[in-house]
C-alpha cells in the first residue's frame, strides 16, 4: 500500500518549489497581469533550461523520459507559485497529444523542439459562448487545409503550434497548424486573468497534418483532456493550499476587537471547510496520479473525481481567502485576486465543474458502479 | 505509488479473511436487518466472544490481555475485511475503544489483569460518563462531584449521553473534586462498577425513536480510591487522552452512501424517466462521489504513512464532518425523491436505509465531538490558529457564569 509520490519525487517538489520561490513567480505573475505580456518570457526560460518541458518525452527524442508523477509534483508547485507560463497548454496538453497520437514522423520533428522551447503548443476547441461538443464544431478541413475560427485559445503569444479540433468528411479530426504561417492570423483577446493569455485563431485554408485516426477525433480530444484533468487538479491543489496559506496567515497577524481575527469561529470555520475541500481533493488527485501512471482503466473516472473535487476546492479557497483579508482581499494591491483568477481560468480552461461532473456521472454510468 | 499489500500484509489479509469466512457472511448489498427480533446483546456478545479466542478481538492489545501484540496496518486491514461481513456492530466500541487504552495507560498491573481481558473478552461492557447536562462540548465545565472520605470517594451528581450505560458492567468517570480550583485544574478520574448502590440509569428517547443513550444519576455513590486513574487533579488530562481516542473512533458514518444513492437513481422513475436522468440529481450524486472518494484515498494515504512506519498526518481529522453530512444529504434525497410518500414507514429495506440516514445523521454530527468543535480542532491543531477568548480562563470553577444557576 502506497498512495504516495516517493522520495526521489519529493525531492524534484521541493527543488521545484525553491526554484519558483527564488525566481519570485507571484510577484512575475502579478507582473506580466500589469503588461501586455500574456507570460513571463525569462521564467518560460529558466523552466525550459531546467527540463521540465521534456519531464515525460522520451529520451530517443531528446527528454528526459520520467513519468507523469514527475509531472504531478511540478503542477502541484507551478499552481502554488502561480507561474505565468504556457506550461499547462504546452506540456499536459500539447505535448501528450503528440507523444500518445502523432505519427513517428512528426514526433521525430517536434519533441525534440518542445523539449528546447523551439517549439510551444497550445489546443483550440471553442468557437462560441458556449461549451464544445462533438456536435458543434465548425472549423473544417478539407485536402489538409483548414478553414475557421476558434476563440478562448489560451497561451498562444508564446505557442508557435496548435492542436486544431475540426470537421472533416470523416467526422472530427485532431490536426496540427503551424501558427505562424500566413493563412493564420491570431488576436489578443482581454481575459479576466491577465497573468495568462487568450487568444483567437483565424484561419484561411491553413495547410495542417492529421494527428491521430481521420473521423476519431472526439474521442482523443476526450483522452487527452482526462490525462490533462489530473495534471489540472495538481495545479489547482497547490494554488488552493496557497491560498489557504495566505488565508491563514493573515488571520493570525490582523487583530479586530482586540485579538486576532483567526480566533474567531467565523473565520476558523471557515478556514477549517477550506481545509476539509482541499484535503478531499487531495486525495482524490493522488488517486488519479496513480491511475494516469499505471494506465489504469479506472482514469476516466479517477481523473473527473479529481478534477471536481480540485476545481471546488479551489474555487472555495480563493474566494474565502479573499473575504477573510475583508476590504484589503478586494485591493488590486494584494495578490488575493490573482489566486481568485487564476482559480477560474484553470476551472475553466479544459471545460466547467458542471461538465466534469456531468463526465463523472456518465463514465460511472457506464462502468456501473453497482 | 501501488495498491498492493506487502507479501506479509497479504498473508496477514489472507489469514484474516479464512478466519472471517469460516465464522461470518459476507454483506450482500442491502443489508436486511438480520439482527432484529432476536436477543442483540447475547448476539454481539457472542461474537466478541468468538473473537477474542482466536485472537482478533483487540488484536493490537498485548498477549497476556488476548492481543495478538498486531502492528497499526495489520489492525486496519483486520477493520477492513471484517467490514465486508455481516457482524454485529455497536455494543463494545466505547469500551474498547475508550475505557481501554484508558486503563492500560492508569491502572495497576493487578487491574489491568483483572479487567482488560474480561473487556476485549466482551464479558464485562465498559461505558464512559463524561457528558453533563450543562457540560457538552465544554465537557470540562462538568460540576458532578467527588469529596474524598477515607479510602473512598463520595459521587453526587448527573451524566447524560450515556451510550450503552443500560447495559455496561462498568464505567469510566471524571467529576470535580474541588470547585474552588480553575475548572481544569480540579478535575479526577475514576473508573466504577455500573451495579454500584446510588447509581440510577434512565434511557434517552431520541428523534429515531430508539434510545441507545442515558442520563445516569449518582446518589452518594462510593468509590475506592485504588479505582482513581491518574493524579487528584489529573482528570483532565486522563480524559483528554479518551477523547482524542474517540475523535478517532467516531469516524467513517455507516448507512446509506454514494452507491446507494446511485442505484436508487438508476432505478426509481419519476414521471417516466429514471431519476439519474435528472441534471441536478447528478450534480449532487457527483459531488457525494468525490466526497466518499476523498474519504477512502484520504484513508489510503494515512494507511500508507502507517505502512511504512511513519506518523500519519492530519488528513484524517475530516473524516466525520464530512461522512455524517454526506449521510444526512443522501438520506434527504432518497426521501425527497419518493415525493410526499417518503414520509411513510415502509418494509422495504432501500427506503429504510435513507430515512435511517436521515433521522440517524444528527446525532452522528454531534456525537464525539460536534461539527463545530471539531471544525476549531482543524483550525487550532492543524492550521494553528489561536484558541477562541475563554471568557472563563482563570476562574475558580465555582465563579464561572453557568446561565442555569
Amino acid at each position: 500500500m502506497n498512495l504516495d509520490f516517493s522520495d526521489d519525487q519529493k525531492f524534484l517538489q521541493s527543488e521545484a518549489k525553491k526554484f519558483l520561490e527564488k525566481e519570485e513567480s507571484v510577484k512575475k505573475s502579478r507582473k506580466v497581469l500589469e503588461s501586455e505580456e500574456s507570460f513571463d518570457n525569462d521564467l518560460w526560460k529558466k523552466i525550459i533550461k531546467l527540463g521540465w518541458t521534456g519531464i515525460r518525452i522520451p529520451e530517443e527524442y531528446e527528454g528526459l523520459g520520467l513519468g507523469h508523477l514527475e509531472l504531478c509534483v511540478i503542477a502541484e508547485e507551478l499552481g502554488r507559485h502561480l507561474a505565468p507560463v504556457p506550461f499547462s497548454s504546452s506540456v499536459y496538453l500539447f505535448t501528450e497529444a503528440i507523444i500518445k497520437y502523432a505519427s513517428e514522423e512528426l514526433k521525430k520533428e517536434i519533441l525534440p523542439k518542445l523539449v528546447t522551447g523551439e517549439v510551444v503548443g497550445t489546443i483550440a476547441v471553442t468557437e462560441d459562448f458556449l461549451a464544445p461538443t462533438n456536435n458543434n464544431i465548425k472549423t473544417e478541413v478539407s485536402n489538409e487545409l483548414i478553414s475557421g475560427t476558434k476563440i478562448a485559445v489560451p497561451d498562444c503569444e508564446a505557442a508557435t503550434h496548435s492542436i486544431i479540433v475540426c470537421k472533416s468528411s470523416k467526422g472530427l479530426d485532431l490536426r496540427l497548424v503551424d501558427l505562424s504561417s500566413k493563412e493564420v492570423s491570431i488576436n489578443q483577446v482581454e481575459n479576466i486573468d491577465g497573468s495568462r493569455g487568450h487568444y483567437s485563431i483565424e484561419m484561411k485554408q491553413a495547410q495542417s497534418s492529421l494527428i491521430g485516426d481521420e473521423g476519431n477525433g472526439w474521442i482523443l480530444y476526450e483522452s487527452i483532456i482526462n490525462q490533462a484533468a489530473v495534471l489540472f487538479s495538481f495545479e489547482q491543489i497547490g494554488g488552493s493550499q496557497a491560498a489557504l496559506d495566505m488565508a491563514v496567515n493573515y488571520a493570525n497577524e490582523r487583530y479586530a476587537f482586540g485579538k486576532p481575527i483567526g480566533s474567531y469561529q467565523g473565520i476558523k470555520h471557515k478556514l477549517a471547510d477550506m481545509y476539509v475541500a482541499l484535503t478531499l481533493a487531495k486525495s482524490n488527485s493522488y488517486y488519479a496520479a496513480w491511475a494516469l501512471s499505471s494506465e489504469s482503466s479506472d482514469l476516466p473516472v479517477a481523473a473527473a473525481t479529481a478534477r471536481v473535487s480540485a476545481t471546488k476546492a479551489y474555487e472555495l479557497c480563493s474566494k474565502e481567502n479573499i473575504q477573510t483579508h475583508g476590504g484589503n482581499g478586494f485591493t488590486w494591491e494584494y495578490d488575493c485576486h490573482l489566486f481568485y483568477k487564476r482559480s477560474k481560468l484553470l476551472s475553466l480552461n479544459i471545460g466547467s465543474l458542471a461538465n466534469w461532473k456531468e463526465k463523472l456521472i456518465s463514465n460511472l454510468e457506464r462502468s456501473n458502479l453497482n | 505509488m501501488d495498491f498492493k499489500d506487502t507479501p506479509e500484509q497479504a498473508k496477514f489479509r489472507k489469514t484474516c479473511r479464512e478466519w472471517l469466512e469460516k465464522n461470518a457472511k459476507l454483506k450482500t448489498g442491502v443489508e436486511k436487518n438480520e439482527f432484529a427480533n432476536i436477543d442483540f446483546l447475547q448476539v454481539a456478545k457472542d461474537w466478541q466472544k468468538k473473537k477474542y479466542d482466536a485472537g482478533w478481538a483487540m488484536l493490537h492489545w498485548p498477549k497476556e490481555f488476548g492481543g495478538i501484540g498486531a502492528s497499526a496496518i495489520e489492525r486496519i486491514i483486520w477493520a477492513e475485511e471484517e467490514s465486508k461481513f455481516n457482524v454485529p456492530k455497536g455494543i463494545f466500541e466505547i469500551g474498547l475503544g475508550m475505557a481501554g487504552p484508558v486503563m492500560m495507560e492508569y491502572a495497576t498491573d493487578e487491574q489491568k489483569a483483572r479487567y482488560l481481558p474480561a473487556m476485549a473478552e466482551g464479558k464485562e461492557i465498559w461505558c464512559q460518563l463524561f457528558s453533563e447536562p450543562s457540560a457538552g462540548s465544554d465537557v470540562a465545565g462538568l460540576r458532578s462531584k467527588a469529596v474524598k472520605d477515607g479510602d473512598n470517594w463520595i459521587i453526587n451528581g448527573q451524566k447524560v449521553w450515556t451510550s450503552g450505560a443500560h447495559f455496561s458492567d462498568y464505567g469510566i468517570l471524571v467529576v470535580r473534586h474541588d470547585p474552588n480550583l480553575e475548572k481544569h485544574k480540579g478535575m479526577t478520574f475514576f473508573f466504577l462498577d455500573m451495579k454500584s448502590p446510588g447509581i440510577e440509569v434512565k434511557p434517552i428517547k431520541q428523534i429515531t425513536g430508539g434510545s441507545s443513550f442515558n442520563e445516569v444519576y449518582f446518589t452518594d455513590v462510593v468509590i475506592p480510591d485504588s479505582q482513581r486513574l491518574g493524579e487528584v487533579g489529573d482528570g483532565w488530562k486522563v480524559a483528554i487522552t479518551t477523547l482524542m481516542n474517540e475523535r478517532l473512533a467516531v469516524g467513517d458514518a455507516n448507512g446509506a452512501d454514494v452507491e446507494d444513492a446511485f442505484r436508487w437513481a438508476k432505478k426509481q422513475d419519476d414521471s417516466g424517466e429514471p431519476l439519474i436522468n435528472n441534471k441536478s440529481v447528478r450534480s449532487s450524486i457527483a459531488d457525494w462521489y468525490c466526497e466518499a472518494n476523498g474519504l477512502k484515498n484520504t484513508k489510503l494515504r494515512t494507511m500508507s504513512a502507517l505502512s511504512r512506519g511513519e506518523t500519519p498526518g492530519p488528513e484524517a481529522s475530516i473524516t466525520k464532518i464530512v461522512s455524517a453530512n454526506k449521510l444526512q444529504n443522501i438520506g434527504a434525497f432518497g426521501m425527497d425523491s419518493l415525493d410526499m410518500a417518503g414520509m411513510l414507514k415502509t418494509d422495504d429495506p432501500e427506503i429504510q436505509s435513507f430515512q435511517n440516514a436521515w433521522l440517524g445523521a444528527p446525532g452522528l454530527r454531534i456525537a464525539g465531538g460536534t461539527d463545530e468543535i471539531l471544525k476549531n480542532i482543524i483550525a487550532e491543531r492543524v492550521l494553528g490558529l489561536p484558541q477562541d477568548a475563554r471568557a472563563d480562563k482563570g476562574m475558580p470553577y465555582k465563579d464561572i457564569p453557568s446561565g442555569n444557576s
